[in-house]
């Protein structure tokens, strides 16, 4: 679960991070009174959204009295922010962060993330900070520092040094980042993050060191054991598709492309592979969505209004492997949620396993538009077609 | 012959009298497993169906002869689950649980390091010897008995998508394997490979990987240098978008790695047989195993 600039700041807090001074703000008055708090200009006033890139798209600037303060906030809440990451259609800000300005010596980079290749956690630092960090270990990887800490042991204090050497930090800066970086991998650590990046890292001229920028993912299987993460949600940051499907337990992603073929399937494995076979027969799925092992009809219809919810989809691919779950059974599902849903598009129904005759035959005798597939070619051929004639 | 399961397994069901765990054990019975042993905590003495129950594995170890170990555990439980399984010194650990936290599986895998045993998954449907052996959540009968071919994957439903093509083309499988969909596994593709190549009735590998993480590249190169068994290959995710994940916790793209094409192209360097059209899998296996 991705987290807001201002929220991961006030976890930093809380560890002992040092951060620069700053509140969140929804209205330029609001963003007029915290400036007022920081005692002193420039302040920066920076859009709070779940995308990086927000300098580059307009959204990060510098004001240098209480009047350009609000006017500032005035323009930056409420715009459509188009980032790399925003995609095309942007998203809308609605809150920014008013922050003091600092002196800024240097840039650095800092992050924390597990490492599923060495099962490690790997603190990765840079002095070529904010930057794109993929664009550093593309050009120049040898301007990454690479620590890997074992989860069992947590950081060690060589460990430490190893970075804050590393990155070439005056002697007067590395007392203060040995602490930023303790503090910054217990609040990792604690709470289950898979990502933890501070770009730019500052080195100010006084030889402090502030996280300017705070990113922070907390990963979602571990939500659980964190309430306070839980709180920290913003539905607005969300598709409304994808938090409707988060709802039933249905993995939904919205391609927002040009697909117009929903699709259907049990088990991610083969929701992905369904989408490439889609887009091999010429046409472009619409999103991805997985119903689980062991889908049931309730989580079919579920699935059907999700779909049918995008106004792109002009016909639906259901692709389902009955396994243990048996496929007369799938059928009669399909067939009810496609009544109850009042279904207006062309469905083509795959299905194979166990008791798959008998599926077919109640499919069939539906009297609804669903049409068979006997097997995955013949399905992306048929769904293919109407994607042609739609 | 086969791989890490066979007639002689002896397996324990952790969370055993649960809904999940009751409904894959009665499965697992009736397709031949011997299971001698459940475990849930609290419930020892008691039995699900015919199958004692335990409160420890190592109870189950010590008593019913368990060597194996098949986990229904929820997710805030699994790790512990898992370790100890390790712990009571079965050979072969099998989780079933999705959802398990990173963090958790970090410390699970540094924690096995130390220990004489393997872990298949988590995440995953398990492995089966067909006609032998199941120990998971897998379809029982749409496998074909006797070999000659091993399959692995990092998925479900695909997998058994793949053993069906395979089994309506008439050929069999040694041992059918998920690795699972998780970051941080157990066992990975390299293992499975490398058992599957010293199995002497395995004469090829069918290998079905996706998106994220770098597992495939690495296993491309073992084939590349290591392997004398021909490797068909199939990778899910060509059209997924960079920075989600889809529906695996592990299938992600991240920045320009963990790619669809990057694996394919890994792969054919390799010298795998790469299928680009799921639909044409069995055909292409036909073809390369004849």
């Amino acid at each position: 679960m991705k987290i807001h600039e201002y929220q991961a700041k006030e976890l930093f807090r809380n560890f002992g991070v040092p951060v620069p001074e700053g509140s969140v703000a929804f209205s330029p008055e609001e963003a007029a009174a915290a400036a007022d708090k920081l005692g002193g200009f420039p302040v920066v006033v920076k859009a709070q959204i779940h995308a990086g890139g927000r300098g580059k798209g307009g959204g990060v600037k510098l004001a240098k009295s209480r009047k350009e303060v609000s006017s500032l906030a005035g323009e930056i809440i409420g715009m459509n922010l188009v980032t790399h990451q925003t995609g095309p259609s942007g998203q809308k800000v609605r809150k920014v962060l008013v922050e003091q300005g600092l002196d800024i010596a240097k840039e650095l980079y800092l992050s924390i993330l597990p490492d599923r290749a060495t099962a490690t956690h790997v603190i990765m630092a840079s002095e070529a900070g904010g930057m794109d960090i993929e664009t550093v270990a593309a050009e120049t990887p040898e301007k990454i520092i690479k620590v890997f800490v074992d989860p069992l042991l947590g950081l060690q204090a060589y460990q430490c040094r190893q970075v804050g050497f590393g990155l070439n930090l005056p002697p007067a800066a590395l007392k203060p980042f040995f602490k930023l970086l303790t503090g910054l991998y217990k609040l990792f650590a604690q709470y289950d993050c898979s990502l933890v990046e501070i770009n730019p890292l500052v080195l100010t001229a006084d030889d402090n060191v502030l996280a300017l920028d705070a990113k922070l993912d907390v990963d979602s299987n571990a939500l659980y054991r964190h309430r306070d993460i839980q709180e920290y949600r913003d539905i607005d940051e969300e598709d409304p598709l994808e938090y409707e499907a988060s709802k039933h337990n249905l993995n939904y992603i919205n391609l927002q492309g040009a697909g117009n073929i929903g699709n259907m399937v049990n088990g991610a494995g083969l929701a992905m592979a369904t989408m490439d076979i889609i887009k091999l027969a010429g046409a472009e799925p619409a999103n991805f969505l997985d119903v689980g092992g062991g889908a049931n009809a309730e989580m079919v219809e579920n699935g059907f209004r999700i779909i049918l919810g995008d106004e792109n989809v002009k016909g639906i691919l259901i692709n389902i492997f009955g396994g243990i779950l048996r496929c007369d059974v799938l059928a009669q599902g399909v067939v009810e949620a496609a009544k109850k849903t009042g279904l207006n598009v062309p469905v083509v129904v795959r299905m194979e396993g166990t008791n798959v005759e008998e599926g077919r035959k109640i499919l069939a005798e539906s009297g609804l538009n669903l049409i068979t597939a006997v097997d995955l070619k013949d399905a992306a051929a048929k769904i293919a077609e109407i994607a042609g004639n739609a | 012959m086969s791989i890490f399961v066979d007639k002689n397994t002896r397996l324990v069901v952790q969370g055993i009298t649960g809904k999940e765990g009751q409904f894959h054990t009665r499965h697992c019975i009736s397709y031949g497993t011997q299971v001698v042993a459940g475990v849930t905590p609290g419930k020892g003495g008691q039995k699900m169906d015919d199958v004692p129950v335990f409160n420890t594995v190592a109870d189950s170890v010590d008593k019913a002869g368990a060597n194996c170990s098949l986990i229904f555990v929820p997710p805030p439980f699994a790790a512990d689950a898992i370790m100890e399984a390790a712990d009571a010194g079965v050979d072969l650990i099998v989780a079933i649980t999705e959802g398990i936290p990173v963090m958790d599986m970090l410390k699970v895998k540094n924690y096995l390091k130390s220990k004489p045993c393997r872990l298949i998954g988590p995440n995953c449907p398990g492995i089966i010897t067909p006609g032998q052996c199941k120990v998971g959540i897998m379809p029982g009968p749409i496998h074909k008995p006797g070999g000659p071919i091993g399959v692995v994957s990092r998925s479900g439903t695909l997998t058994y998508e793949v053993v069906h093509q395979l089994t309506q083309k008439g050929i069999g499988q040694t041992t059918c394997i998920g690795i699972g969909g998780d970051p941080v596994n157990g066992t990975n593709f390299i293992d499975c490979l490398e058992a599957f190549e010293a199995d002497d009735e395995t004469r090829g590998v069918v290998m079905v990987g996706e998106i994220g993480g770098d597992a495939e590249e690495k296993a491309a190169e073992f084939i590349s240098a290591r392997m004398s068994k021909p490797v068909v290959g199939f990778i899910a995710g060509l059209t997924a978008p960079p920075g989600r994940r889809m529906g695996h916790a592990g299938a992600i793209i991240s920045g320009s790695s963990g790619t669809a094409q990057g694996k394919i192209d890994s792969m054919k360097a390799g010298g795998i047989h790469v299928c680009e059209n799921l639909g044409s899998l069995g055909d292409l296996c036909a073809e390369v195993f004849k």
